[in-house]
């Protein structure tokens, strides 16, 4: 582990703490959101048969970073009808809830900001905060655009986190744990031993789970895309009649602040859906540090499986946004209370059966 | 020795650091020009009429309150979900009735129109009416 190895090299365990912690906002939340920018816009423009930014840098590689100058150099209108402490918490918190997630993600078997044992719920548990953040920034902006789409947003995410944790549940009812590297470890090997697939094994249960945790999988990616607010569920923040929803209202930094949140959680969600049902960090086909015998290359690799399952995921979620037309908001409330989650009832009885053989 | 909370709290604090940092930074560099019309309250262009902070749809609460019980029922399940291979059939059944009050309150607000965002108007219920006997004397 990078902590043991770290506090033994400094002989402090805060400092480790805090090396573990600046990582994955440094290595990899920042330079993710410079590449998953540009590559959204190019996606949708090459999708609309466009272009895309072309001018900064190759294929407008650069364009990200422009952006991020020019968004430093903005005025910071603050509106004189406000209300100004809960309007400038509301960033913070915001970025908080998203980035301890990533504390309980495993970027590798050597990479955890911390091994906890409540690895997913505390994900869920700490999901939350985005909540009471938006709250925050739609009551405090005094503007009926961020009302509306705050109440909007909050409650799309509440009635969404049910059908998500109940498929959290089917995992835990299979594995018997909630800790994310116990998990990715337990998928080791090749790709038929994901959770997708029924889990590790060759006995009769993993083929009879195969078909429910396909309709798990199908469950909690559609509900962690509401989650985030990304089309077709993004009635929160719907352009052509809200402007910008609950951020309507911020200007420079602190909307900059909003954004860097709304795509590390998208980030986040895909690495947790990958970790519950694609083997997190586990590699689809072997280790080639284990066949060459090398084994220091065996968590660098682990990385890139990470990155690339994540960064699938949100390609994914992009490529829905230009697929999907926007549900109301009467039909966003019956997908999840009258189809989703009925229908992950059903999968977890169905899945206590299953495990009982 | 830092628990494993401990080091998620140094994440948290870390975070927070690195939000104030950049707003701080950049105030630095930023411009600030405020007039009476920047800081109207933004209403695509035109003045601000009136205050949101005004009554609002009632069906944001109901919604609430029905994700509440849910998570807290759901809280209760994830404990069960753990230990729940250890105990087999019985462990199903304890589950299954638990379950099966949640699908039966689950049911109830379906029942009752609490799941529909549109909520459906109460019918009053309507009194059959009598044929009438009184026959219309058509005068000749």
């Amino acid at each position: 582990m990078t902590y043991d190895f770290f506090s033994k090299l400094f002989g402090s365990d805060l400092i480790a703490a805090l090396i573990q912690s600046l990582l994955p906002l440094f290595i990899f939340i920042l330079p993710y959101a410079l590449f998953a920018v540009w590559w959204e816009r190019k996606v949708s423009a090459h999708m609309q048969d466009r272009l895309g930014p072309m001018r900064v840098g190759w294929h407008g590689a650069l364009q990200t970073i422009a952006d991020i100058l020019k968004l430093f150099q903005k005025e910071d209108i603050v509106a004189s009808s406000i209300d100004k402490p809960l309007f400038n918490i509301a960033p913070v918190l915001m970025f908080v809830g998203t980035y301890a997630a990533f504390a309980a993600i495993p970027f590798s078997s050597v990479f955890i900001g911390s091994n906890l044992d409540l690895g997913v719920f505390f994900i869920v548990a700490v999901s939350g905060f985005s909540v009471a953040a938006i709250l925050m920034a739609g009551w405090a902006s005094d503007n009926k655009y961020s009302l509306i789409g705050a109440m909007r947003s909050a409650a799309q995410i509440i009635s969404y986190e049910i059908p998500t944790i109940l498929v959290i549940i089917t995992i835990v009812m299979v594995t018997g744990t909630l800790n994310l590297t116990t998990l990715s470890e337990m998928q080791t090997g090749h790709f038929w031993n994901w959770m997708i697939l029924g889990g590790p094994g060759s006995s009769l249960s993993k083929f009879l789970l195969i078909p429910s945790m396909i309709l798990g999988f199908g469950i909690i990616y559609i509900s962690t895309l509401a989650e985030v607010n990304r089309t077709p569920f993004d009635i929160p923040e719907a352009e052509s009649e809200l402007v910008a929803g609950y951020h309507t209202e911020y200007s420079g930094m602190k909307f900059a602040m909003f954004f860097l949140a709304e795509y590390a959680n998208m980030l986040a969600v895909s690495s947790v859906v990958a970790a519950l049902f694609f083997g997190g960090y586990q590699s689809p086909c072997g280790y080639l540090g284990n066949l060459i015998g090398l084994k220091w290359l065996i968590p660098i690799e682990q990385i890139f499986w990470f990155t690339a399952k994540g960064l699938f995921f949100v390609f994914v979620q992009m490529w829905l946004r230009w697929t999907l037309p926007r549900l109301r908001v009467d039909q966003l409330m019956n997908t999840c209370w009258k189809y989703l989650i009925p229908l992950a009832f059903v999968n977890l009885i169905i899945i206590g059966l299953i495990t009982l053989i | 020795m830092l628990t494993d909370f401990g080091r998620i709290l140094v994440f948290m604090v870390v975070s927070v650091i690195f939000v104030i940092g950049a707003i701080l930074a950049a105030k630095l560099v930023r411009p600030s020009r405020p007039s009476k019309e920047k800081l109207m309250t933004y209403e695509c262009g035109e003045d601000t009429i009136g205050s949101p902070w005004v009554k609002f749809n009632l069906r944001f609460y109901v919604v609430a309150l029905i994700f509440l019980i849910f998570d807290v029922e759901i809280v209760l399940l994830i404990p069960w979900a753990l230990v729940y291979k250890e105990f087999g059939l019985q462990g199903f059944l304890i589950g299954g009735i638990f379950l099966f009050l949640l699908g039966l309150g689950m049911a109830y607000e379906w029942r009752k129109g609490d799941l529909e965002w549109i909520r459906p108007k109460p019918v009053p219920p309507v009194l059959k009416k009598e044929p009438s006997t009184v026959k219309v004397e058509v005068q000749a």
